[in-house]
């Protein structure tokens, strides 16, 4: 709880821009503060999710592990692929999409589902996106037991490139932060933006290189598939798993693109961070 | 608290589409889009109002005239879109008890939640824990899943977390109940003293009793405005003596919707 609540407006909806940026900062730092809140949510949603299940969050590891076991056979068969080149691939691939896809999709339901609390306590509504991006990468670290599993099956060593996944899954999650509270905050006063985005992510699930790869196609379809900001993102996050280092233009596209969103979103954040509250 | 407003925009599933919106703008031109097409209902309209140290205030009107709505406007909770508010102090609503209670989660769990929710640190939820813990009286049930629970267990853990506060303005909607018989006695004192402790107490109730037990001030809130201010006994009074009469102007009635 703050110490002092102030807000000032002079007529309808104006509420001076300085003070709605200074506003819009201080939600997303408490909201950051209170990671003991939203840490400690992320985990109970998992937790929540595999209740008297046997194997609990490993669920997380299995569904993850036979879904990239099937498609490997089937497509390594169908695409006349080395299984032991593009299952890893494939793998590391998929690890690194459910993460973006849940990192979509889920935002499209936080505040609606969370409308209980935001009516009935005051906390920056941050920590809701916060919580999803949390409980998004617990999901990436359970996955990543595959991607070990994958290593000594096919006996990869990926060696020094691999370092550069932190920088790879720092942009990642940045990106995941700022899309998330946009998409959150549309959603809430959009209700039919949950299902179009939906769709949207399965096609774009397509369009991006996980199933199959950019040397696959010829001429100026491989430069529209390059045109994709997901492939991008992808890569930065895939290749240094894969002991590749990710080329200067894939760095360059994810950094503007994070950027980007980033000030959009604080944009949208700042002008209508006070209407949530009344939309949900 | 000066002159604060607050609109709700009520959005049928037509306006709140997209769709709508697309198609307006394709298609008709924009003489169809604009402010108006969703009904706006005005929940505060000008109000200001200024409460001080040890004053213990309570809210009274009809359904629907704006006393939850000024509630939430001093919880932070709604920022109004006209007019300026000041709370000095650490401010706790006290509105539905039951509010993100896990019915998976052990009674434990559970405490835990509700008090990161309400801002507390770990370190300090678990110095309390203890306390909160002995008062439901549920002993080993609080190892087990909500689910398990009485709606009477559930509403002693609700209850004895909510209180669990220290708050320097604490607002209260409606009465909270709290299990058995037996309970309700201890559970009054409890409420009793977090009232005690608070520096302002902000209470909206449509009990008389309640109101003249706790407050030394009452407001009387009509078609989201303050109809009127002073002692509990004169504003119980006008407020009884007026609910036979129709609202005066039903232009400016809350409920009514604005364009």
């Amino acid at each position: 709880m703050t110490s002092t609540l102030a807000y000032s407006a002079s007529g309808e909806n104006t509420l001076p821009r300085s003070s709605r940026f200074t506003k819009a900062v201080d939600d997303l730092r408490d909201g950051l503060n209170a990671w003991e809140l939203w840490g400690t949510l992320g985990w109970h949603d998992l937790r929540q999710r595999y209740r008297r299940s046997t194997f609990g969050p490993l669920w997380l590891t299995l569904s993850t592990g036979i879904m990239a076991g099937a498609i490997g056979v089937i497509y390594s068969e169908i695409f006349g692929q080395e299984i032991h080149d593009y299952l890893p691939f494939l793998a590391v691939g998929l690890i690194v999409w459910g993460f973006i896809s849940a990192s979509i999709i889920d935002p499209c339901y936080v505040f609606i589902l969370s409308e209980g609390v935001i009516r009935q306590v005051r906390a920056p509504l941050s920590i809701h996106i916060y919580r999803v991006v949390w409980r998004n990468l617990i999901v990436l670290a359970h996955n990543m037991v595959i991607y070990v599993i994958i290593l000594v099956v096919f006996g990869i060593w990926p060696g020094a490139p691999v370092l550069l996944f932190i920088p790879g899954l720092l942009l990642l999650s940045i990106s995941a932060f700022s899309t998330g509270l946009l998409i959150a905050l549309l959603s809430a006063r959009f209700r039919d933006l949950p299902p179009i985005i939906a769709n949207i992510t399965q096609i774009l699930f397509l369009l991006t290189p996980v199933l199959w790869r950019t040397d696959q196609l010829t001429g100026g379809r491989r430069l529209i598939a390059q045109l994709n900001p997901l492939y991008h993102i992808v890569e930065v996050v895939r290749m240094p798993l894969l002991g590749k280092i990710p080329p200067a233009s894939s760095w360059i596209s994810v950094i503007v693109v994070v950027a980007l969103s980033c000030v959009v979103t604080f944009w949208f954040y700042a002008r209508f961070r006070a209407r949530i509250a009344y939309w949900v | 608290m000066d002159r604060v407003s607050v609109s709700f925009p009520i959005y049928d599933a037509r306006s709140r589409s997209i769709k709508k919106r697309v198609l307006t703008a394709a298609g008709r031109g924009r003489i169809a889009t604009g402010e108006s097409n969703h009904v706006v209902i005005r929940a505060l309209d000008g109000v200001s109002l200024n409460i001080e140290h040890g004053e213990r205030v309570g809210l009274i009107g009809r359904n629907g005239a704006g006393k939850t709505t000024l509630l939430r406007v001093m919880a932070g909770i709604y920022e109004p879109p006209a007019g300026t508010v000041e709370v000095e102090g650490r401010v706790a609503p006290l509105f539905d008890i039951g509010m993100g209670m896990d019915p998976e989660s052990s009674g434990y769990e559970n405490i835990l939640l509700r008090g990161l929710y309400l801002g507390l640190r770990k370190a300090e939820i678990r110095a309390k824990i203890e306390e909160i813990a002995e008062f439901t009286e549920l002993g080993e049930f609080l190892d087990m899943p909500l689910r398990t629970y009485s709606a009477g267990m559930f509403a002693r853990l609700a209850f004895a977390i909510s209180t669990s506060i220290d708050p320097e303005i604490l607002l209260l909607d409606e009465g909270i109940g709290a299990g058995d018989e037996a309970f309700l006695e201890k559970a009054k004192r409890r409420l009793d003293a977090l009232i005690n402790r608070a520096r302002i107490l902000v209470l909206a109730s449509h009990s008389d009793e309640l109101v003249r037990k706790l407050c030394n001030r009452a407001i009387l809130m009509q078609n989201g405005q303050i109809a009127a201010s002073g002692s509990t006994d004169e504003m119980l009074e006008r407020y009884h003596g007026k609910a036979s009469v129709p609202a005066s102007s039903p232009a400016h009635a809350a409920g009514e919707p604005v364009s």
